[in-house]
């Protein structure tokens, strides 16, 4: 187990090491901060003076190797644009966009999973070809055109709900919360349902297929043969080893929502990591982007762990091997 | 305990819910956020005129532009390089620290730090002194007419808040040092900073004790950054903001129909294209550049149907020009923005006189994310250069790719708006455009293109230094006089700058951009 962890850690260094290499090799196509950062009118010196200071005037491969020095030091750098840490900025984001992904999977398991079961044991029912259809919408369509949807009918049209920004949050331990207050649930409804869409669609489709396998293979048919009750075929047998690759596929698309939420933050303006993400784009802020994709490696990395250890609860077989 | 916690922060949050918010209050937003609170780390207008919200600058701009006194009553000129301010009596920080000269010279020496990023800002001055509690001289590196234009982008901050606070040199970020100043802010202006978090919002506050006479009746700023345009538009709809600024021109029409107030007037911002004046062309190695050839920027010029553009692409609201800088600007000429008659047939004839009767090949660059409608105009012009045969390689990029490679000069013809900003003044395009780029001068910083007349050269010298304010006012208007008569410039239009806002708002627009809520009344 212990083998396995640190190989597993070992493999994340690495993989962060080619994240950041590749990224540093890509900044320079991004364009040039110094340009995006100086006045308009600035003269040559002053930018070559900023270029300076920003350690832009060294190679790539040197302002790389600087990079990880700092990083080894626990030291993720300070913007170039607002001049702050940048793990005080990745900190002041984190919260926000942890929440959001969190209420935007349980909606999507918690909608996902029934909706998949259901289309799985009643297949030809006329709401199954319902859910089917609208899935395929939620399949295809764009976040963005959906987000802009919910906000023209929730809150242009109704008034019900605010349209952008994550309401009035808490301060509880430094964790700036939005689920104690109630502005702070109601921002949170229209991104969330807009995060989650997909998911959804994504999960019940998976569980369907692999509940219609389940349901047709030996062990279901024997337990059926054997006279056992339907509920505890249909939840005990089959859906449980449905769940394996939901799990999976759950897994990396909580990873996958938590470093490409970017689309769903820049239309409902809330304040978590990809609209830091998308604005340091903007401004070429290279330390922001830097640590922002080796959090993102270091995120699936850690999340492909997690997953690897619900395994083995979910699926007995796989406790007396190693990991 | 943890239930404890849980029960003290709900209170917290319940207590937060129901502070009344008395008096007017006013929600706005923009497209993007402040990048700090610290008015030297950066040289951002939108972040500048955030700040002068809180803080005040020696001198600042009326309701006209026009520059008045403000932390300063008085000035004189002592010596061409020694300017002489006489500090206002009475004002009192936001902590309630009292104004003196002190402050001011510590402000001006922060700012002229090395490690400053904003000094450019000041580029004159070489250092303030005290010369009693109520008097500053600024001791600058020679005659220079622009200092009051500089100055009115100055804020000045207090010296024993920043020693308190550790700020006194500004943020560091070669070193990594971030200063108290940078969250934080301690000014004398119309409202305080209440509270400040990044992407979600700016909370002012009014100042009762400011030392001006208020012209707005508000108690309370919000300032809510929307980045995406649908969202913010329909935050204005749904009444969760007051007034957004700027307003996405495609939408103007929509929120009037929809009862929201939309104002819009041509901005200071000339979009023009420059030219490549090096000896050869990009998209033509080893020939003569034509563009050298006057005859051919100005059948360049003639081909560009700028009513069309006008009326199409900026859908009536620009305001075309022949002039390198906007009417409200010193040096603007009205009897000189005479604009060219759009006349394709004369345009080709120029070229056969130049000696390109097949027209020749150029490339077009501009960003596509920069101006407004920038991408669509350069389109629109490509095609029309292509009916008097010159054979255009378009290419659109965004700004972070696309204005380094135009600063490196590695462009043929290339869009680019000037705004004069922050100085508003002419001389802001003759040292910055029009003359030679040399190593070692403050000249040509944004002339990449090998554009070199030493005419340029010499009354950018002489204006610089003019302290006649008609002088130097002819001889900005001569330099404008001579970029138009030799083509070396092909001006469009000046851009609108367009606001929306509920109508129980009254707001003075500017050519600037800037939002002045000292101006502000909420009925």
């Amino acid at each position: 187990m212990i083998r396995a962890l640190t190989s597993r850690l070992i493999q994340a260094v690495l993989v962060m090491l080619v994240v950041t290499g590749c990224a540093f090799l890509m900044f320079r196509y991004v364009g040039d901060p110094v340009r995006v950062l100086s006045r308009e009118d600035a003269t040559q010196e002053e930018k070559a003076e900023l270029a300076r200071n920003l350690g832009l005037d060294q190679p790539v491969p040197i302002q790389y190797a600087r990079f990880l020095k700092r990083i080894v030091s626990g030291d993720l750098g300070v913007s170039f644009r607002n001049q702050r840490p940048v793990s005080a900025l990745l900190a002041e984001r984190l919260p926000a966009t942890l929440e959001l992904v969190f209420v935007a999977t349980l909606l999507a398991l918690s909608m996902g999973i029934p909706l998949g079961v259901y289309c799985a044991l009643k297949p030809d029912s006329f709401l199954a070809r319902i859910i089917q259809a609208i899935s395929l919408i939620g399949v295809s369509m764009p976040t963005f055109v959906t987000g802009i949807l919910l906000i023209l009918i929730f809150a242009v049209s109704l008034g019900w709900l605010p349209s952008f920004g994550r309401g009035q949050t808490v301060n509880v331990l430094g964790w700036q919360t939005g689920f104690l207050t109630s502005s702070g649930w109601r921002a949170l409804i229209l991104p969330s349902i807009t995060l989650a869409l997909y998911q959804t669609t994504l999960i019940m489709r998976l569980v369907r297929s692999e509940m219609i396998d389940a349901l047709s293979s030996d062990y279901v048919r024997y337990a059926k043969a054997r006279g056992l009750p339907s509920s505890y075929i249909h939840f005990k047998l089959a859906l449980r080893n449905a769940l394996m690759p939901v799990i999976t596929v759950t897994g990396l698309q909580i990873g996958a929502l938590i470093a490409f939420a970017i689309v769903t933050e820049t239309v409902f303006q809330w304040p978590g990591m990809g609209l830091l993400f998308i604005q340091s784009v903007s401004f070429v802020d290279i330390p922001v982007m830097a640590a922002y994709l080796l959090f993102v490696g270091l995120l699936f990395v850690a999340i492909n762990m997690v997953v690897d250890l619900i395994y083995v609860i979910v699926d007995p077989r796989l406790r007396t091997r190693s990991l | 305990m943890k239930l404890h916690l849980l029960a003290f922060t709900l209170f917290a949050g319940a207590t937060a819910l129901a502070t009344p918010t008395l008096g007017k209050t006013l929600k706005w937003s923009s497209q993007g956020d402040i990048v700090t609170m610290d008015p030297y780390a950066h040289t951002e207008s939108f972040t500048s005129n955030m700040q002068h919200h809180i803080y005040d600058p020696l001198v600042r701009r009326n309701k006209q532009l026009e520059i008045e006194p403000a932390l300063a009553t008085s000035w004189t000129i002592v010596e061409p390089n020694r300017w002489r301010f006489k500090i206002r009596q009475g004002v009192k920080f936001h902590n309630g620290d009292v104004l003196s000269a002190d402050d001011v010279v510590a402000s001006i020496t922060r700012l002229l730090d090395p490690t400053s990023r904003a000094k450019g800002n000041l580029p004159a001055v070489e250092k303030a002194e005290k010369v009693d509690d109520q008097t500053v001289d600024l001791v600058l590196k020679g005659p220079y007419p622009l200092l009051l234009n500089d100055l009115s982008g100055i804020f000045i901050m207090s010296k024993k808040w920043m020693e308190a606070n550790n700020a006194l040199k500004p943020g560091n970020t070669t070193t990594g040092v971030t200063t108290f100043a940078s969250t934080n802010a301690n000014g004398t202006g119309p409202f305080k900073l209440e509270s400040y978090k990044p992407d979600v919002g700016t909370t002012l506050v009014v100042n009762p004790d400011w030392w001006d006479k208020p012209q707005h009746n508000l108690t309370r700023i919000e300032f809510k950054p929307i980045k995406s345009d649908a969202t913010r538009v329909a935050a204005l709809l749904s009444g969760e903001i007051d007034m957004m600024a700027p307003a996405p021109l495609q939408d103007l029409q929509r929120m009037s129909g929809a009862g929201m107030k939309v104002v819009e007037e041509p901005s200071l911002r000339v979009i023009f294209l420059g030219v490549n004046m090096r000896p050869e062309l990009l998209a033509m190695p080893g020939q003569k550049n034509p563009m050298l050839d006057k005859r051919v920027r100005q059948a360049m010029w003639q081909a560009i149907d700028l009513d069309t553009i006008q009326k199409r692409v900026m859908r009536g609201k620009s305001r075309n020009i022949a002039l390198m800088v906007a009417p409200p600007v010193p040096g603007y000429d009205a009897s000189l923005d005479v604009l060219p008659k759009y006349d394709p047939d004369a345009a080709k004839k120029l070229l056969a006189d130049a000696g390109y009767p097949n027209g020749f090949k150029t490339k077009l660059d501009c960003p596509n994310d920069r101006y407004i409608a920038d991408e669509q105009i350069c389109v629109a012009i490509a095609a029309m250069w292509k009916k008097v045969g010159i054979d255009v390689d378009l290419k659109t990029e965004s700004r972070a790719t696309y204005f380094p490679r135009q600063d490196k000069g590695e462009t043929d013809a290339y869009m680019l708006g000037w705004a004069t900003l922050p100085p508003m003044d002419s001389y802001s395009v003759l040292s910055a455009i029009f003359a030679t780029r040399k190593q070692g001068t403050a000249f040509g910083g944004n002339n990449p293109n090998g554009l070199s007349d030493p005419r340029f050269d010499d009354l950018a010298t002489k204006a610089g230094v003019e302290l006649d304010e008609k002088k130097r006012r002819a001889m900005l208007t001569e330099a404008l006089k001579i970029a138009k008569d030799e083509v070396y410039f092909l001006p469009l239009h000046q851009q609108p700058v367009a606001w929306a806002m509920k109508t129980n708002v009254e707001l003075p627009q500017f050519p600037d951009e800037y939002v002045r809520l000292w101006f502000a009344k909420v009925n």
